[in-house]
């Protein structure tokens, strides 16, 4: 396959996906919860590697989708059971996994290749030389099956749960007394915030993924105000972001996933002018009339 | 007579102080019902333990007799209006639907009867004309009707508001009242958090007075005495008697700020 075209399938797919779930966690006000998870999947994805010896497989993803998970539950036991604080219990929980997982990638340096450089900035301009190769024949880029994957599966997902995560998300203890459980929604959605980050992980970094997940969404935000019309935004500006700052990269030869965050920079900042000039718009108008 | 809420013996504690403490009563049916107390006399903890949001320490709460795992789909909540996001990307119609929603319907849509009883619901309190409305463009006493609007389309038999009448304008408070009233004339049971001592004589038919422990439950002209008041209210009911007689005259209006902003057992 053409490599521009495979990194570009990959950045929008990967782009979209966080973009969709970001909407949640921006309305939860969870976004640093996907921070958290961003960072924490590290010392999953660094045992699985040195487990299964190769990246990208299975385990890999399944090993640390599920620290991910772990990371969010350790984040609630500190704060409900010991009152941690939940900024705090945040702050800690992700960067002692984060720490674990750089110790062990480090420690493992011989049998793990995996660098930190990669792990932080992630590198999608590879993606066109890591192919899926079952006896002798080529399947294409592992990423773009991954990310590819990680788009039906959160499509998906969101279909199925709109309702009760539109619930849960507006009004958690209204949800549970109807007998919803509030804490297995939660749950979910964490694991796929998980899913996602780990897949895109390779591709755009543990930082830069963060911007994938909140920008979008937060940008999205100040435009919209229906839930339906705020998940198209904010995959639109996902898809925008994934292939604008590709062909910025291009244009002015750089990063590709720093690129791709910068434009999600200028989208927000394009959102807030908008929002503004709506904004005086609506009081001149009151005002005259 | 038939109990519509009973409490056993509860002790609520909040960060290991105990909210509630060795609280015991019974509600009855179809009626108004008021828990009234000072501020921080855990009030919404007692509403929160009965709709199992909160686990108590000791005691057991039941609804019709039952354990409210059995009976969830005849008891209604209304929590207090602050405890939303009221920015929620959703229109009026949104959220009064949510009142459909079930654990066993969360996978289907929303079918045309759902839309039809919250159409209803919102028209019971004038509403529907806000229909598709944001949330955010609504007035506090707008909100408060969505909220009540919603849990009315679960077709309950009780219900359970945390405060439905705070920062609420006159026309609301009137709307909610005549609703009151239309429910309990259809033998619902309807039980509200209420910190106005003014008010709470005239709302209601039945009161729990709360003040950690329990106070006084029973028919409003047995509870409402100076006496029992005297203990719930304890120091700050003197100062305010200086002011005037506080049962005898009605027109004191008890709206400190603080009765407002300061909610120790609010979470």
């Amino acid at each position: 396959m053409n490599p521009t075209l495979s990194i570009a399938l990959v950045a929008s797919f990967i782009g979209v996906s966080c973009a969709l779930l970001g909407v949640f966690l921006v309305l939860r006000k969870m976004t640093m919860v996907g921070d958290a998870i961003s960072h924490a999947v590290l010392p999953g994805i660094a045992i699985a590697y040195w487990l299964s010896q190769s990246r990208a497989s299975l385990v890999m993803f399944v090993g640390a989708a599920i620290v991910g998970v772990g990371a969010t539950v350790i984040i609630e036991l500190l704060r409900k059971k010991l009152r941690v604080q939940s900024d705090a219990s945040i702050g800690m929980t992700f960067t002692s996994l984060f720490a674990l997982g750089v110790v062990l990638i480090t420690f493992w340096s011989d049998s793990v290749d995996l660098d930190q450089e990669c792990v932080l900035y992630g590198e999608i301009a590879y993606v066109p030389f890591n192919l899926w190769i079952i006896n002798g024949t080529s399947y294409g880029p592992i990423a773009l099956w991954s990310s590819s994957v990680l788009f039906l599966v959160v499509l998906v997902y969101l279909i199925i749960g709109y309702k009760g995560l539109k619930m849960t998300s507006f009004n958690e203890d209204y949800a549970m007394v109807l007998g919803i459980s509030a804490g297995l929604w939660n749950l979910s959605l964490m694991s796929m915030v998980s899913l996602a980050t780990v897949v895109s992980f390779e591709s755009v970094g543990a930082i830069l993924v963060v911007a994938l997940l909140v920008a979008p969404a937060a940008s999205a935000y100040l435009l919209v105000q229906k839930l339906k019309p705020l998940l198209i935004l904010s995959a639109v500006y996902g898809l925008l972001g994934a292939l604008g700052g590709y062909g910025l990269s291009k244009l002015i030869e750089t990063s590709i996933a720093g690129s791709i965050t910068t434009v999600l920079g200028i989208l927000f900042l394009f959102s807030l002018v908008i929002q503004i000039t709506i904004k005086t718009k609506k009081t001149v108008h009151a005002l005259e009339s | 007579m038939e109990k519509s809420i009973e409490v056993h013996n509860l002790t609520v504690s909040y960060h290991s102080k105990p909210v509630l403490w060795d609280v015991d009563f019974s509600l009855p049916m179809g009626k108004i019902i008021g828990i009234v107390g000072p501020n921080g006399s855990g009030k919404t903890t007692m509403l929160k333990t009965i709709m199992g949001l909160m686990k108590p320490d000791s005691g057991y709460t039941e609804i019709f007799g039952q354990p409210l795992d059995k009976v969830r789909s005849r008891v209604s909540y209304v929590p207090q209006r602050e405890s939303v996001d009221w920015d929620f990307p959703a229109d009026v119609m949104d959220v009064v639907l949510m009142g459909r929603y079930r654990k066993n319907n969360l996978f289907r849509r929303i079918s045309k009867d759902d839309k039809r009883i919250a159409t209803e619901a919102l028209e019971k309190v004038n509403l529907l004309e806000f229909a598709h409305r944001q949330i955010s463009q609504l007035s506090g006493g707008q909100q408060q009707r969505v909220f009540i609007a919603r849990s009315l389309a679960q077709q309950a038999d009780i219900y359970l508001m945390d405060e439905p009448f705070v920062g609420v304008d006159a026309a609301t408070e009137d709307a909610i009242l005549q609703l009151l009233q239309e429910m309990k004339n259809q033998g619902k049971t309807v039980v509200i958090v209420h910190h106005d001592l003014q008010t709470a004589n005239e709302y209601f038919d039945h009161i729990v007075l709360l003040n950690t422990r329990l106070v006084a439950a029973g028919p409003k002209n047995e509870v409402f005495t100076k006496d029992l008041l005297q203990e719930a209210y304890g120091g700050r009911l003197t100062v305010l008697s200086k002011l005037g007689d506080l049962i005898s005259t009605e027109e004191f209006p008890l709206r400190e700020p603080e009765f407002k902003e300061n909610k120790p057992d609010k979470e």
